[in-house]
């Protein structure tokens, strides 16, 4: 390094932006071009460190960076035009917003002074996004580009994470106006600085409460996965011989072959999560927040429970269950404190306690344990994941559709992995699965990725297979192919004696003709037999992307289910049995 | 119960949208607002009086408190305070009422500030009850118009919000 202080760069508001995204250490930009953004497509185009990636649907650019995000922890980057650029990119927004992730997402505007006219291609993007981000803003002068996308990725990615949009009028980006360039090094913000460590005397008090306890659970979701927590997590847990259930967004945050792992809790959650659940007696919440999915009917949630609660976000805090031991803090410190502790104190929970505590949790898994009727003719979905997870040693990147085949693939994939495991959890989002993958398989061009979908789903955005051909993303796709909207179907099967309103696809394409039509590689299979093989021929085809279509049993239900204003534990475990 | 929750606002276009949104967005109430920049012109200071039981009011000042313009806020309720708001109320003033809308103004303190043949517009400051109470007092006088400020607060001794 030389003291020499160079000289001031002068760069156009386009070119500023492109170049602060490089200094932010953004390698790919998901985007898709048009009037407001031509400046600083321009720029992009003159240089090499950002490169960018042209989907064919805004809103795949929105869950590519998101997916990106979900494996790395790091935000993902995209760039939409204005109006229906934008609109187009709300889903995706709005995605990455429920769940948590990191992404900064610029939007182009009109001109400056064309704001408010009802210009062609204006929305008020500032105003739709609002309630679906965490933060957006608007570049009023040039000059000050580098420091709001450093603040944007700042916000985006520190504290809770979330989605941050920037709005950028054309008249901020053009290229003959130059302004000195400097990349900030830090933001302060005097009216946002997120907590880090936990209050050490409520950490105190969770550590004599766990000591005590003599039925705990652990009870751990995305916060985990987002926070890099996973292995402090899963030493504490193997420190206190904790039962562990993952929530939906929570799953590979401790390793699903260990014997400690009791499953997903909640809706879909195994009978042994739900149960060990509702009768523990001191509930360890991590990076999770007791939604509606996980509690059932919150009146009757865990009576007997006392609930420690460890997250970033106080608002989630004793939002819909009153937490005795709040903790607020980012959860890999708080864990690591409460590590530490635990190795001072040198003190041993309840084994005796714990010993019948397991034994109840045994007998619990005996009554149902994710079994299912895999009786011929027909393949099961929960069949064809448990193949998909041997053939790839359970190690893939998995990325979800949304419906049963989202649930079977949370139940049956067997997630050791944090950031293995990526679907919409939050928002439900059909359509995310495919450009997930693609984000993920971009960065990840050595691992083995799969996107899981339905029929319903892959069509929402299945105008990514061009994308995929373009950039040579060898994603997996199981299609598992049931002709329906089968979630839908499964509601209408038990709450509208089967009526099927608009449940049934009909005029399905030929899946195999269509993926070799974008230039891939096309496989049916409608017999058990033929799984495997065809399994064996998708994954040995590393460079080619594989659109595996595979007919599945349409009478297929997702179980075990929550009952509808049921307590935790209240479940139908198939279409005859119920707790 | 009726809570007063005083915000330090960065005065920045968009944040009171936001602010705004929040309540509407997450069905919180909002029974009055006030705003204005303070002597620092970059922080906007706003009184928002609102209502629900300790859990929602709970969620209300957290949720607050992650807007990322929210600089500090405090709920009033927590300590003495003072309040006040600020009423133009114009009502029928001719014949009888006229002397009696003016004696009833005098009690109350408040100031006539605007005359005209059939009308009076009198000007008030006071707690939100009293304001209630006035317009109570004047019963039987036909009220033309009533434009309430909304409450603003502080809180009462050495006790500030402030950076
Ligand atoms: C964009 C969007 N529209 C509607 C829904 C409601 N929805 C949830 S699951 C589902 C059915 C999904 O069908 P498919 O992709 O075939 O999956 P399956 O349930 O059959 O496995 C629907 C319509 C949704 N989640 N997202
Ligand atoms: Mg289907």
């Amino acid at each position: 390094m030389t003291s020499q202080t160079k000289q001031t760069e002068m760069l156009s508001g386009a070119a500023m932006v492109i170049r602060a995204l490089a200094d932010e250490g953004v390698e790919y930009l998901y985007g898709y071009p048009g009037g407001a953004v031509l400046h600083i497509y321009d720029a992009l185009f003159q240089q090499t460190k950002v490169k960018h990636v042209l989907v064919r649907h805004e809103q795949a650019a929105t869950h590519m960076a998101d997916a990106y995000a979900r494996a790395t922890g790091k935000a993902g980057a995209v760039l939409v035009t204005s109006g229906p650029g934008a609109t187009n990119a709300v889903t995706g927004i709005a995605t990455a917003y429920m769940d948590s992730i990191p992404m900064v997402v610029l939007t182009g505007q009109v001109m400056s002074h064309l704001i408010g006219d009802d210009a062609f291609q204006e929305t008020d993007m500032l105003g739709i996004s609002r309630p679906i981000c965490k933060h957006n803003m608007s570049v009023r002068r040039p000059e000050d580009i580098p420091a709001i996308i450093k603040k944007a990725f700042y916000i985006a990615q520190s504290g809770r994470p979330g989605p941050v949009v920037i709005d950028i009028p054309k008249d901020m980006t053009i290229p003959s106006q130059t302004f000195p360039y400097l990349y900030p090094s830090e933001v302060k913000l005097r009216s946002y600085q997120p907590k880090l460590k936990g209050h050490s005397g409520q950490i105190k008090k969770a550590i004599t409460a766990l000591l005590a306890a003599k039925k705990p659970i652990l009870y751990a979701g995305g916060g985990v996965i987002m926070g890099g927590a996973s292995a402090e997590l899963t030493e504490l847990a193997q420190l206190l011989n904790l039962p562990v259930t993952n929530t939906l967004m929570g799953l590979g945050c401790y390793p699903a072959s260990d014997k400690q792992f009791i499953g997903m809790l909640g809706m879909h959650g195994s009978y042994e999560a739900n149960q060990t659940m509702h009768h523990a007696d001191l509930i360890l919440a991590v990076g999770a927040r007791f939604d509606d999915r996980v509690t059932n009917n919150t009146k009757k949630f865990c009576p007997d429970a006392t609930i420690i609660h460890i997250d970033i976000d106080p608002a989630s805090i004793s939002k819909t269950i009153n937490a005795h031991i709040p903790i607020v803090g980012l959860v890999q410190p708080v864990l690591s404190e409460m590590l530490e502790l635990l190795q001072q104190k040198k003190k041993k929970p309840d084994s005796a306690a714990l010993k019948k505590w397991w034994q109840q949790i045994d007998e619990w898994r005996a009554v149902h344990g994710g079994r299912y009727d895999n009786a011929a003719p027909q393949l099961k979905p929960q069949y064809v994941i448990e193949q998909v997870s041997k053939i790839t040693k359970g190690n893939a990147f998995v990325c979800s559709d949304v419906g049963q085949h989202q649930m079977f693939a949370a139940q049956y994939y067997g997630f050791n992995k944090p950031n293995r495991w990526i679907n919409s959890g939050g928002l439900g989002t059909m359509g995310f699965g495919l450009p997930a993958a693609m984000g993920v398989k971009l960065n990840f061009p050595d691992a083995d990725v799969v996107c899981v979908t339905g029929e319903g789903s892959i069509q929402m955005n299945i105008q990514e297979l061009s994308t995929c051909k373009q950039y040579g993303l060898a994603v997996k796709i199981i299609n598992l192919n049931n002709g329906y909207l089968g979630m839908v179907k499964q509601w209408q099967d038990m709450n509208y004696e089967s009526r099927y309103a608009s449940s049934y696809m009909d005029s399905l394409p030929d899946f195999v003709k269509l993926a070799e039509a974008y230039g891939h590689v096309g496989i049916r299979v409608t017999e058990p037999e033929q799984l495997i093989p065809a399994l064996e021929r998708a994954f040995a085809l590393k460079d080619q992307l594989v659109f595996l279509d595979i007919h599945i049993d349409p009478k297929e239900h997702v179980y075990p289910m929550q009952i509808p204003g049921g307590a935790m534990n209240e479940m139908f475990l198939s279409k005859t049995e119920r707790t | 119960m009726r809570h007063i929750i005083s915000v330090l606002l960065e005065n920045e276009s968009g944040a009171l949208a936001r602010l705004v949104g929040l309540f509407a967005q997450r069905g919180y109430n909002i029974d009055s607002l006030t705003v204005a920049a303070t002597e620092d012109a970059t922080l906007s200071r706003l009184t928002l009086v609102t209502h629900g039981n300790d859990q929602v009011i709970e969620q209300i000042t957290k949720q607050l408190h992650k807007l990322i313009e929210v600089v500090k806020l405090t709920d009033l309720n927590d300590s003495p305070h003072l309040e006040r708001e600020l009423m133009l109320i114009k009502v029928k003033a001719s014949g009888a009422q006229r002397d009696e809308v003016k004696r009833c103004a005098d009690i109350f303190r408040g100031q006539i500030i605007d005359v005209t043949a059939s009308t009076y517009t009198v000007q008030l400051v006071g707690t939100s009850d009293k304001l209630d109470a006035f317009i109570q007092a004047l019963a039987g006088t036909p009220i033309l118009e009533v434009v309430r400020s909304g409450v603003s607060g502080i809180a009462r001794g050495e006790k500030t919000l402030a950076l």
